[in-house]
């Protein structure tokens, strides 16, 4: 039990007399391919192992009659022992004379398929087992997928146990083919495949004599060769916006825009857009705590801005450089991609799910099964209608709203993503094209909802000659949302008086339930706002609602639901629209009593009342 | 995409430990956009001040996440006073909780009534678990007076922040960055989220407890360095006072024991670790009740242990 602490403390990096480097490689194979031995082997030929603890192994193999195996040494170092399989990304460290290394093994049963992508996620190189005798297996090839998909771009393959296999080149070369023809439909080209034998520590940390016919590395000596990745400096700027921060305690006034650079580098001075809201501004400053002042700052670091003009944005949008227009992301709410799921149930069609991509949350429906690739000999299914747990699938994703993305082989990770199913990472991938969103769910909903809308006998126009007015939905929206319900309401009262027929309703009665988190539930939020316009105009009322810090798509969305009826969008304050521009602009210049007035002189020129 | 035409500036590459506190921050900052009602736990030791002053980092120079710490009364004298007295000079959001019925009725280890480990339930597992249901008083320091009083508000914290590292002992080693604990505190070693990429189980069905982990891939040698390089204010019990001892991991004084080192600075105690004179030796080496638990921490740990 206490063995794997024992071994982390005696091989952690802590006891360095080398320098930094660090490089995380993740080892995967097939059960039985022998990824446990080529680990044993690996740190007991880099002299990695616990004190004794090799003796032990080897005395008590001994004792039970049993041939020892470096794999016995790795169990005896894991508390998962008792279950014969790794049941998490365990992790081993080990050094040579140039880098530590975190040897992330990953499980080869099936069944732990979401570890193995965890620990492999993190891994900048990965080790591909494959038995020499058994060849290339189901999940060899569904872990090449894998490889592929998670982005490690060096990988290497190891064929083992060439000892039962008589060192025979043409064992090895026969893999070598089959593999790699498989590799390169995923557009994986390994660095190199080493024949080795585990168990007797051929090509493992040394060359081996038994095989003249392989010049190449041993595995020691090609995980030194392994290139550190390097951030993406020299690549167009990303930042996905975290947060914006605006602390007042010690009277700080800044408001900052904080985020982790994902690409490319920016400079204090230069112009920047955010996508998908289009709006724009010019850095001013480049905040950190406890830090040399920057004037530049690049790929893979968490750090913050100050614009020079006040601009309203969100966390989830992504920050382009103005300059850099030739290479900005896409916007759109349909795109293909491939995906891979791991969620207890299906993705199904339909069925609303969450999308996180970069720092964006969104709601997401597959609207269409391209195909789901059998991961084990890449034949495609057509036909199936859902995608099963461990599926590696082509689909079409639609978002309710539009979202700012890269193809992934343009920039990896503003193209890549993952969707949550009832609370829990369920699929991960990435985007492989933009599709143009003509075509939406939303609003087939709607021209569906109008080809069955069940109308009434009394017409729209008899309506307004009752009441003496016609409907209208006016939606009042800013940054100060308690100036502007205040606004609202008092228009509502006066209103009233005048004998319409008028009803004020909070965006606040539209959530879900007061735990929700708001950003999450804003679009559902939305979309029952303009549901409620739809009948509440069709009943006749001006209807009069608030909704704070609205964007040009969710007035889109607004204004499709509300069909066949208009919506009059007032803004109040300070108007940060730069690609929308609102029916009327009112400012808090004047009494509420006159901005009353003005919305009343606006709905008499437009013919509503009297 | 084009290639760029125009010659950018030069970004200095990160280090090492500009990479750890890039993903500190970021996990920091993910964790504060998700969760309500959040907050840090601060040990006073070395692994949850550089927490602490990452979260500064994170929020610029603010820290606008409860700090909480489990006070067990038989914590080194020294690390009380100075808690409080960076909770003064930082203006921190600072909270006390205890286990007042164990201590009144003296079920302690010390008190010489129950096992060290029984003790460590007691004091701390309980305590965390009643302070952060907000079951029992929790006490937080009123700035204009500088003293503890009652706080008002009971809310259950459900989000967590911790400064466990993984290779401190084993079952850290089985962490995620965001780690889910049932109503029962439960840990389910073997069925943890899945975490791709930068992309992190931040959706928990309501009644979720929520560990979050940020230094996760920190070890000891980079805490030191991390000290070192930003001059973080820690208390001087780690260094060496002229009698040949420092304490490596602190907790209470009945079963925490100092190690033989002569280092009285942090870059002596660099110098230490890199010798590999504690290279055998596990950090917690000198915390009496894991040995008890059979050298690991998983089962004080899964009863919700930090």
């Amino acid at each position: 039990m206490s063995s794997v602490e024992t071994l982390e403390k005696t091989a952690s990096p802590t006891d360095t007399s080398i320098g930094h480097d660090q490089m995380n490689i993740v080892i995967v194979g097939h059960v039985d391919h022998g990824k446990s031995t080529v680990i044993g082997r690996l740190m007991a030929d880099t002299d990695s192992l616990p004190k004794g603890k090799l003796e032990q192994v080897k005395a008590y193999c001994a004792a039970n009659s049993r041939p020892f195996e470096y794999a016995y040494l790795l169990d005896a170092l894991k508390d998962e022992q008792s279950q014969g399989i790794t049941i998490d990304s365990a992790r081993c460290f080990f050094k040579t004379k140039k880098r530590h290394y975190i040897i992330i093994d990953a499980p080869g049963h099936i069944e732990f398929l979401k570890n193995m992508i965890s620990g492999a996620a993190r891994a900048e190189a990965a080790l591909l087992v494959i038995d020499a005798k058994e060849g290339v297996q189901e999940n060899s090839k569904r872990h090449g997928h894998m490889v592929s998909m998670l982005g490690i771009k060096q990988v290497v393959v190891l064929v083992n146990k060439l000892d039962l296999v008589d060192y025979q080149e043409d064992v090895f070369k026969k893999i070598q083919e089959e593999y790699s023809a498989f590799l390169k439909e995923l557009n994986v080209t390994p660095i190199t495949y080493i024949p080795i034998s585990a168990l007797q520590g051929d090509n493992i940390a040394k060359a081996s004599t038994k095989m003249p016919w392989y010049n190449g590395p041993s595995i020691l000596e090609q995980m030194d060769l392994f290139a550190k990745q390097v951030k993406d400096v020299g690549l167009p700027f990303r930042m996905p916006v975290q947060d914006i921060y605006k602390f007042t305690e010690e009277n700080d006034d800044r408001r900052i825009v904080s985020g982790t650079i994902d690409s490319g580098t920016i400079s204090v001075g230069q112009s920047v857009v955010f996508y998908p809201s289009l709006k724009s501004s010019t850095i001013k400053s480049i905040e950190a705590f406890s830090a040399p002042e920057h004037k530049t700052v690049g790929a893979g670091m968490a750090i913050g801005f100050t614009l020079t003009s006040q601009i309203y944005i969100r966390p989830g949008e992504l920050m382009v450089r103005g300059d850099e227009s030739d290479n900005a992301p896409h916007v759109s709410t349909r795109f293909k991609v491939n995906i891979f799921w791991m969620g207890k149930a299906p993705m199904i069609k339909n069925k609303q799910y969450k999308l996180k991509i970069a720092a964006k949350h969104s709601t997401v429906r597959l609207v269409e099964i391209v195909n789901v690739l059998d991961a084990s000999d890449l034949s495609s299914m057509q036909n199936k209608q859902h995608i099963d747990r461990h599926d590696v699938a082509e689909i079409i994703l639609e978002t309710s709203k539009p979202i700012a993305f890269d193809l992934s082989s343009d920039l990896e990770n503003t193209g890549r993503f993952v969707i949550v199913d009832n609370y829990e990472i369920a699929g991960g991938g990435i985007i492989l094209d933009q599709l143009e969103g003509e075509e939406s769910i939303l609003k087939e909903q709607v021209q569906k909802r109008e080809f069955t809308w069940a109308h009434s006998s009394l017409t729209s126009e008899s309506r307004a000659s009752k009441f003496g007015h016609k409907p209208q939905f006016i939606l009042f929206t800013g940054d100060k949302y308690y100036d502007t319900m205040e606004l609202a309401m008092a228009l509502e009262k006066q209103l009233f008086q005048d004998n319409c027929n008028v009803y004020y309703l909070g965006a606040k009665n539209l959530r879900d339930d007061a735990g929700q988190d708001m950003s999450d539930n804003r679009e559902e939020q939305v979309r029952r706002m303009g549901e409620l316009a739809r009948i509440l105009t069709d009943s006749g009322q001006i209807f009069i609602s608030t909704i704070p810090e609205l964007d040009r798509f969710d007035i889109q969305t607004l204004q499709l639901l509300s069909k066949p009826y208009d919506i009059l969008v007032v803004n109040v304050g300070e108007n940060y629209f730069q690609e929308y521009k609102p029916d009327m602009l009112l400012k808090f210049n004047k009494s509420t009593k006159e901005l009353v007035a003005d919305v009343i002189s606006e709905l008499k020129t437009r013919k509503i009342i009297g | 995409m084009n290639s760029k035409a125009t010659l950018e500036p030069v970004v200095k590459p990160m280090d090492h430990l500009d990479k750890l506190e890039a993903l500190s921050v970021h996990i920091l900052r993910e964790a504060y956009r998700e969760f309500n009602n959040l907050c840090m736990l601060w040990s006073i030791g070395k692994d949850s001040t550089v927490l602490l002053w990452l979260a500064r980092k994170a929020f610029f120079g603010h820290v606008p996440i409860p700090l909480v710490h489990i006070d067990t009364h038989f914590k080194i004298p020294a690390m009380i006073q100075y808690r409080d007295d960076l909770a003064r000079k930082w203006k921190l959001n600072m909270v006390y909780g205890e286990n007042a019925k164990a201590l009144a009725e003296k079920q302690t280890y010390p008190d010489g009534n129950i096992s060290r480990l029984q003790c460590c339930k007691n004091l701390k597992s309980e305590a965390l678990k009643h302070t952060l249901s907000g079951e029992w008083t929790r006490y937080r320091m009123n700035h204009n007076t500088g003293q503890y009083e009652p706080d008002t508000n009971q809310e259950p914290y459900t989000g967590v922040i911790v400064g466990a590292r993984s290779d401190e002992e084993g079952s850290r080693s089985k962490e995620r960055y965001f780690s889910p604990r049932d109503k029962q505190n439960d840990w389910d070693v073997g069925d943890q989220p899945p975490e791709l990429w930068n992309q992190y189980k931040t959706d928990f069905a309501p009644g979720t407890h929520v560990r979050v982990h940020p230094l996760l891939d920190w070890t000891e040698l980079n805490i030191w360095e991390y000290i070192h390089r930003e001059n973080i204010p820690i208390t001087d019990l780690y260094f060496d006072q002229g009698e040949g001892k420092r304490y490596r991991s602190l907790g209470c004084f009945p079963c925490t024991s100092a190690v033989e080192s002569t280092a009285k600075n942090t870059s002596e105690i660099i110098e230490e670790l890199k010798s590999g004179k504690f290279s055998n030796i596990a950090e917690r080496s000198g915390r009496e009740q894991d040995k008890e638990d059979g050298g690991t921490l998983e089962t004080l740990r899964r009863e919700g242990y930090m």
